[in-house]
């Protein structure tokens, strides 16, 4: 008996070590770096335990990123955390969002390299990949990259090769205050004041009729007024990905293929159709419903805004989402996550005319990407840092920190257990991780323009309808003067050009790709 | 007597002012005639395509100048006023000279892009100490920022306050330089203050004046920080200056040879337009 008891204890002493062995081995980590508290180091081709093995003292990689904090701040801390496993020296230069491109576009066109890495946006690929070191097949092969969902896997790659490694997936989404539509005294009271249902807003039109309502009043009885929706619509601080969010559910016919922003074969600027324009008179009197200054708000204001109470709705990336999710958020578990409202009329170019019914179409806006430089001497060091960065452990710490600006782009971010254990409520991590997995089965998709002269055409468009917004100009003359731009811009571009690389784009909105 | 020689110390002047002026020049005007973009960059023949573009395809350039225009001739005018204002204030004998001399001058010390940071915050619409000071006195939120027509003036009162102190140094210190005996003269003659100022103050500080004017319309004619900060060019293109929207095609968009055909013509015409209004100005100030 005595006997048995021991071996029943040994064996259960040798299974509890057996089981628990990679946490014992993750804590070596976490103690070191608490980042990773929650997860500790996960085994993997480049995780802490594997880097820890490489020896790069002597010498200095050198990045290019974002400023602090969004995309800025973890390029900086899994630098400090590279460093210090690997023994090398590694600088990193903060740069604005608006001058990314131009800062790592002059020495790469005068033939040098004094980045390593740069990080941009995934729309720069066109333009950028001439000068990028394709990511390494090893790399591509690693597990933690079979991971990455085929869409971000596609919008890191060009005609098949991966030009950009993945750290980051986007897409925009509705973000909506559930302590509001959620609740039975408004819903009751909305119905009496306008007869219609307080629901999360299917539409475009319901979204502007429940933000209007819930308006420039104190609705959460926190004594300051809130508002209803927190937009970018700064002009050069990606207000254009805003005004496609809203332009998609109007202009993305799924019964006319062949090119979102350009008629593929024409290669005629779609952008001042009837749909688009629909979309800007919406969002002109959406300027009636955001907090004052809203209309200059950037990414930053619309996260700080929504983030901290201020507006029932937003859209555009997670960062407002998982920053009101955060434990020191105001409104912490009180938010919900819903596809971008969609539209009773989609435009039909073929026909010309509206094509009336429920429409809906999410959109694969741009995300943060970097890649290595072509000319860069330290090539494998720079793919082994982008792979610490990218690992496991930091993915799943970074993705919770709505500042950071890392969104998910991994098949097992799409988990509701991987939000339960940072603290969200059971429901609200199922709804986020549903709607971000319904994007992705979505056929009706519409992804960023990665063409040659993309930021001319954003910028063209963002100038065009920030008039718009700003009263300068109707929707309909805007949007005329950013489809003559356009048309400018293709000429001196070669509509040739830019029709072969929007062909790629539209092989992926055309579930070809 | 053989003074060649001498030439051979101009050399260093020479070199530097070829290297710093005349060769960026050169090189702006040889980029201008090409097509350098972020597909084809490279330093290709393309003639007078830009400055054809540039002349019968582009009103938001012109926009941006005649906004520029009444941008910084608007702020040098009141900054001329305020900073004689003040300078005359601290010319006098007044009790704490020389503290009100060091106060006015702070604003000039600091650096312009993070004062233009204090600024938005504190004229941010919603979240600002301004609109809330005013919205206990009763008066709604002014849309400092957002509305077209008060944005304009919000940069005007930006570097307004910015650059005043500028003017004050100046002007002060032409006034300090004036010779005393008109003065005299004049308090021999029992002028009043007013016709002291008009007849005697004015007129003498007028060479001073003009130079100051000048100088700051120069700089004026520059402004891009206070923009880029404060409103982006925004709401629209309501606050764009020429010189964000050459940021703009040059650094944003990478439209290199294009943005150096809009340097150059924005050099010539600043040229040209300072040369008249510094000849006006003379005719206007300084009587004979």
């Amino acid at each position: 008996m005595k006997m048995k008891t021991i071996k029943t204890c040994v064996t259960a002493l040798i299974s509890a070590l057996l089981v628990f062995s990679p946490v014992a081995y993750a804590d070596k980590w976490s103690d070191q770096f608490p980042h990773i508290k929650t997860t500790g180091d996960i085994p993997g081709e480049c995780s802490y335990e594997s880097m820890s093995k490489k020896d790069y003292s002597g010498k200095t990689l050198k990045i290019n990123t974002h400023a602090v904090p969004v995309m800025g701040e973890p390029t900086a801390l899994h630098a400090e955390q590279f460093a210090k496993l690997t023994g090398a020296k590694v600088d990193v230069t903060h740069t604005p969002a608006g001058d990314l491109y131009a800062k790592a576009m002059v020495p790469f066109q005068a033939g040098q390299a004094p980045y390593d890495i740069v990080f941009g946006f995934s729309n720069f690929i066109n333009d950028w990949r001439r000068y990028l070191e394709p990511v390494p097949k090893k790399y591509v092969e690693m597990k933690q990259m079979q991971d990455v969902t085929p869409s971000h896997i596609g919008v890191a790659s060009w005609d098949g090769v991966m030009y950009q490694f993945p750290v980051d997936g986007d897409r925009h989404y509705l973000k909506y205050r559930k302590d509001v539509i959620d609740n039975p005294e408004y819903q009751k009271k909305y119905k009496a004041d306008t007869g219609k249902e307080l629901r999360v807003p299917q539409t475009w039109k319901e979204y502007g009729e429940m933000a209007a309502y819930f308006n420039d009043w104190d609705w959460d009885g926190d004594g300051e007024k809130e508002y209803g929706s927190a937009e970018v619509m700064k002009k050069d601080d990606l207000m254009y990905a805003a005004f496609y969010s809203r332009s998609a559910a109007y202009s993305k016919n799924p019964k006319t293929p062949g090119g979102f922003f350009f008629d593929l074969e024409t290669m005629t600027p779609l952008i001042n159709n009837p749909g688009f324009v629909e979309a800007l008179t919406d969002w002109v009197a959406a300027t009636k419903y955001v907090p004052p200054g809203g209309i200059n708000f950037g990414l930053g204001d619309e996260i700080g805004s929504f983030g901290g109470g201020q507006t029932l709705f937003s859209f555009s990336w997670d960062d407002a989402f998982v920053a009101a999710m955060q434990p020191d958020s105001p409104i912490n578990n009180k938010v919900g996550a819903a596809q971008l409202p969609g539209a009773m009329k989609v435009w039909n170019r073929k026909s010309n005319s509206w094509d009336e019914g429920f429409n809906q179409a999410p959109f694969f806006v741009w995300g943060w990407a970097v890649g290595v430089a072509k000319k860069s001497k330290e090539k494998e060091m720079a793919f082994d840092y982008l792979c610490f960065f990218a690992n496991e452990a930091n993915h799943q710490a970074d993705i919770g920190i709505g500042r950071f600006g890392v969104n998910p782009f991994r098949n097992d971010d799409f988990k509701a257990e991987v939000w339960t254990q940072i603290g969200w409520d059971k429901d609200i991590a199922q709804s986020y991780v549903d709607t971000l997995a319904k994007m992705e089965e979505s056929k009706n998709r519409v992804f960023p323009l990665r063409v040659p002269g993309t930021f001319e055409f954003n910028a063209a468009l963002a100038t065009a309808a920030a008039k718009a917004l700003a009263g300068q100009l109707s929707p309909q003359a805007a949007l005329d003067e950013a489809a003559k731009q356009w048309n400018d811009i293709l000429n001196r571009v070669g509509k040739d050009n830019v029709r072969k690389a929007y062909s790629v784009g539209v092989a992926m909105e055309d579930n070809k790709l | 007597m053989n003074f060649k020689h001498k030439f051979v110390f101009l050399f260093p002047g020479l070199f530097v002012l070829i290297g710093i002026l005349i060769f960026p020049i050169i090189f702006t005007i040889r980029l201008s005639l090409s097509g350098w973009n972020s597909y084809t960059p490279e330093m290709n023949f393309i003639g007078i395509t830009n400055y054809i573009r540039l002349f019968t395809d582009d009103p938001r350039f012109w926009e941006s100048f005649f906004r520029l225009s009444f941008l910084s001739v608007t702020t040098v005018i009141l900054q001329y006023v305020i900073g004689f204002a003040l300078a005359l204030m601290v010319w006098r004998e007044i009790k704490f000279k020389r503290f009100f001399r060091v106060i006015f001058l702070i604003p000039m010390m600091t650096t312009p892009v993070i004062m233009t940071v204090i600024w938005r915050t504190f004229f941010h619409e919603s979240l600002g100490p301004v609109n809330d000071l005013l919205g206990n006195l009763g008066v709604k939120p002014i849309l400092w920022l957002s509305d077209p027509v008060i944005a304009k003036f919000t940069v005007i009162i930006v570097e307004v306050w910015q650059w005043t102190p500028f003017m004050f140094l100046l002007l002060l210190a032409g006034l300090l330089s004036l010779p005393k005996e008109p003065f005299l003269a004049a308090a021999i003659d029992g002028a009043s203050p007013f016709r002291k100022f008009v007849y005697v103050t004015f007129p003498l500080m007028a060479p001073i004046s003009i130079g100051a004017i000048i100088i700051r319309l120069i700089e004026a004619s520059k402004i891009m920080d206070t923009v880029f900060v404060l409103t982006s060019g925004g709401p629209g293109t309501a606050t764009e200056t020429s010189s964000f929207y050459i940021y703009i095609k040059g650094l944003r968009e990478f439209q290199m040879g294009y943005a150096a055909t809009l340097s150059f013509t924005y050099l010539v015409i600043m040229i040209i337009s300072l040369t008249i209004i510094a000849k006006v100005l003379t005719k206007l100030m300084i009587k004979e």
